[in-house]
């Protein structure tokens, strides 16, 4: 257990270390020059920053400096605001994004297992049929468009009772983060269904649930203690790539619900060019993401015993 | 006991009929096999046609609405499809100087029928507005929290009642709202509110310079013609939006099927190669595979995007297309390389093998064609999601440059204007989500007919 987790940690900065030097070496052969903007600057600013990032040296012992950095946890000044560090940034908006994700996985988790198990129970019947098309329904349709017409139903709502049910945009209160975090979390949601279905189905037809309800355990003690627990282990698997793919899906949720979190903050620092806030922000989320990888695999060992951590 | 006589043809020995084992149905090869499993399965089959006209739309649409989609027609903007295209001919515009009501008493009414031309309004003089009037235009109802809208000017003196609105009008409703002002210019007391309906109108010249009359002498002033067709409606810029759509989904397509037939066929060719060389370069190259796949997707495909940059009249269609191959092929390739481990084991190759096969043969002929199934079942999943980020990507503005249509950025475009003309949204919104619903749907059904190992319990 220790061994498997510590292995897998040294991975983890290995991948880490990947990613950094993909962006760095992504971010040098970005045409222009960080110091090449339309605001001048002044030569003492021009000589601090050459030697703080040592764009004199070669490129190598400029790769150097910025893994010693990193390894530091400095990821430098923001160049195109004044006297923002890039680790302010992300410590004032990453807690939004991730409370956004968090809560996106959670309704994208237990939705997907409530739904998968509904829709394998009544299988072929009414509320399965009504739920599987809401599934295909919401892997087709991309967020943005949820998030629009989302918003565009809050609107009508909102006018029809003459008072404010839900904010149809901001950052804030609870109330602010339910609908982008069900926005966010639909498509997942609509993924996990259709995995936990096919998995409660084998585990409907299998020999332990047969013995279960051939000794005589009522129903619901067969669906919570046998079905459920079992039919849910593949859906822990895929939940470390879920929540990638919904952290970085909060993009467009962020914009669209005007939320100042991170993602949303990157795209404006890709259209101004902010070097040092690009590479910052990707190397985070990178490191941010393939630990939560981990984590959920290391979480995976321990709830399910068959799985030997090795 | 009775006697039983026996003629002699009962000791005949009987025919013996060899029955031979016949195959009644003709055999039927893998892809047979799978097209008639594909062809009664009926969402399947619905998705298939539901592509092909999507393919036609894209490739033979151009050629019967030969409408230039970056052509404004300023006549109609932001137009839905249902839209009055109905104009009267009216004289060229004659400046306004305003005229006194000459009936008081009549309040806020219109001088001349209101149409797209211009809006003249008039009204009765207000003795206590010492200051003027302003003049306020909404496109909504005004509620109780009295929303007047868009102030568009004042007059500055209690006795000049009347106002030309020229800005930028469309053949819609409007609610105009005149508020009176106080000898500080402070707005006093209630607002008169009047709801014009305007309709299109058109000069002879305009007509002919547009290309919907021959001769300007044709029609005379009071002619209704009708303004050049859009089937769903104009965007923005009085673009239309099926030429849009059509230029639109060639981007998207392209993007769409291009890009995952591209990393597909370097998935499949990495994967093959590392299941086959085995051992010692499969843990190097899949490790290699690894680190690709921990990149953060959105975020790398956005740098790359700014290292390629876009020069002055390029799309930016070839950048993402690369950023989308470098980025997505570990996926494929791990999926090959476990078919290729298995099929490693097989009996065949091992025979083939004896029979004097060499490497390259075994890959191409033997490996490479029995894991056609899964690696088209991947292809069809990888459409969706590729059109899922071209969109994604335009959206945000990070995708193709301006004017090059796409689904994505006319999306981006419509959202603005969600509100009022809802039209501009909803239809590439609804290319996207029925292309990505016929691929997907195809691709259940592909898996189906192609993989019996991945045949889904459904």
């Amino acid at each position: 257990m220790w061994r498997y987790t510590a292995k897998r940690l040294i991975q983890g900065v290995i991948t880490v270390w990947f990613i950094a030097t993909a962006t760095f070496a992504a971010m040098h052969m970005v045409p222009g020059d960080p110091l090449a903007s339309e605001k001048a600057v002044s030569a003492e600013i021009r000589a601090n920053l050459e030697a703080k990032y040592g764009l004199d040296k070669p490129v190598f012992q400029q790769y150097l400096i910025y893994l010693g950095n990193l390894a530091r946890g400095d990821f430098g000044i923001s160049f195109t605001q004044k006297n923002r560090e890039v680790n302010d940034i992300i410590r004032e908006h990453f807690p939004v994004s991730a409370t956004l994700g968090l809560l996106a996985v959670t309704f994208a988790g237990l939705g997907g297992v409530l739904w998968g198990a509904l829709t394998a129970l009544y299988r072929n019947r009414l509320p399965d049929i009504i739920i599987m098309f809401l599934v295909i329904l919401g892997i087709s349709v991309p967020s943005f468009v949820v998030a629009a017409i989302s918003q565009l139903g809050l609107v009508n709502l909102n006018n029809l009772l003459g008072f404010n049910v839900l904010p149809v945009g901001g950052w804030g209160t609870v109330s602010h983060m339910i609908v982008p975090a069900l926005v966010l979390g639909l498509s997942t949601m609509a993924y996990l269904t259709r995995l936990m279905r096919s998995s409660m189905l084998e585990i409907i037809n299998s020999d332990f649930v047969r013995t279960a309800k051939a000794k005589g355990l009522p129903p619901t003690r067969i669906f919570t203690k046998h079905q459920l627990r079992n039919a849910v282990l593949p859906v822990i698997t895929v939940l470390g790539p879920a929540i990638a793919a919904i952290t970085t899906g909060g993009f467009v949720v962020e914009l669209v619900f005007a939320i100042p979190g991170l993602g949303r903050y990157f795209v404006e620092a890709v259209q101004q060019l902010d070097y040092t806030v690009i590479m910052g922000t990707t190397v985070f989320y990178g490191a941010f993401l393939v630990f939560m990888v981990i984590a959920v695999d290391v979480v995976y060992g321990l709830i399910d015993p068959r799985v030997r951590l090795d | 006991m009775a006697e039983q006589s026996f003629s002699a043809d009962a000791f005949e020995p009987l025919h013996v009929e060899q029955h031979k084992q016949v195959l009644s149905r003709p055999s039927l090869s893998y892809w047979e096999d799978a097209w008639i499993r594909l062809k009664n399965n009926r969402r399947a089959l619905i998705s298939l046609y539901i592509v092909i006209a999507l393919l036609a739309f894209t490739l033979i649409g151009p050629l019967v609405w030969q409408i230039d989609p970056s052509v404004q027609d300023l006549d109609q903007v932001s137009q839905p499809p249902w839209a009055d295209r109905r104009a009267t001919v009216v004289e060229p515009y004659t400046p306004w100087r305003g005229e006194t009501l000459d009936s008081p008493g009549s309040g806020l009414r219109t001088a001349q029928p209101a149409n797209t031309q211009a809006v003249r309004l008039i009204w009765d003089v207000d003795a206590t507005a010492e200051g003027g009037y302003r003049i306020y235009r909404n496109i909504f109802p005004i509620g109780p929290e009295k929303a007047y809208g868009l102030p568009l000017g004042e007059q500055f003196s209690p006795d000049e009642t009347w106002f030309e609105d020229r800005l930028d009008l469309k053949a819609r409703g409007y609610y105009y709202t005149v508020v009176p002002l106080d000898a500080r210019y402070q707005e006093s007391g209630e607002g008169e509110t009047l709801y014009v309906e305007v309709h299109n109108a058109i000069t002879a010249q305009g007509a002919v310079k547009r290309g919907l009359i021959e001769d300007a002498a044709a029609v005379r002033e009071g002619d209704a013609i009708k303004l050049a067709l859009h089937p769903l409606g104009t965007d923005y810029l009085g673009r239309d939006l099926l030429s849009r759509l059509m230029h639109g989904a060639r981007v998207s397509l392209f993007i769409g099927i291009v890009a995952p037939f591209l990393y597909v066929l370097l998935g499949v060719g990495y994967g093959a190669t590392a299941g086959f060389l085995g051992s010692r370069a499969d843990a190097v190259m899949m490790r290699f595979a690894d680190f690709v796949v921990a990149l953060p997707f959105l975020l790398f495909m956005i740098l790359f995007k700014i290292m390629f940059g876009i020069g002055p009249g390029e799309s930016g269609i070839m950048p993402m297309l690369i950023a989308m191959v470098i980025l997505s092929w570990p996926a494929t390739s791990r999926l090959v390389r476990g078919q290729i481990l298995q099929i490693r084991e097989e009996g065949y190759i091992g025979a083939s093998r004896l029979l004097g096969a060499k490497t390259n043969y075994l890959v191409l002929r033997h490996m490479i064609p029995n894991t056609m199934g899964v690696i088209l079942v991947t292809l069809t999943f990888a459409v969706p999601s590729a059109i899922f980020t071209e969109a994604f990507l335009s959206f945000i503005g990070m995708g193709v440059a301006p004017p090059t249509p796409s689904w994505g950025s006319m999306c981006n475009e419509g959202i603005k204007t969600m509100l009022s003309t809802p039209h501009e949204l909803i239809f590439p919104a609804l290319f996207i989500s029925i292309t990505v619903l016929a691929f997907n749907l195809l691709g259940d059904g592909l898996r189906d007919a192609l993989d019996a190992r991945m045949r889904s319990r459904e």
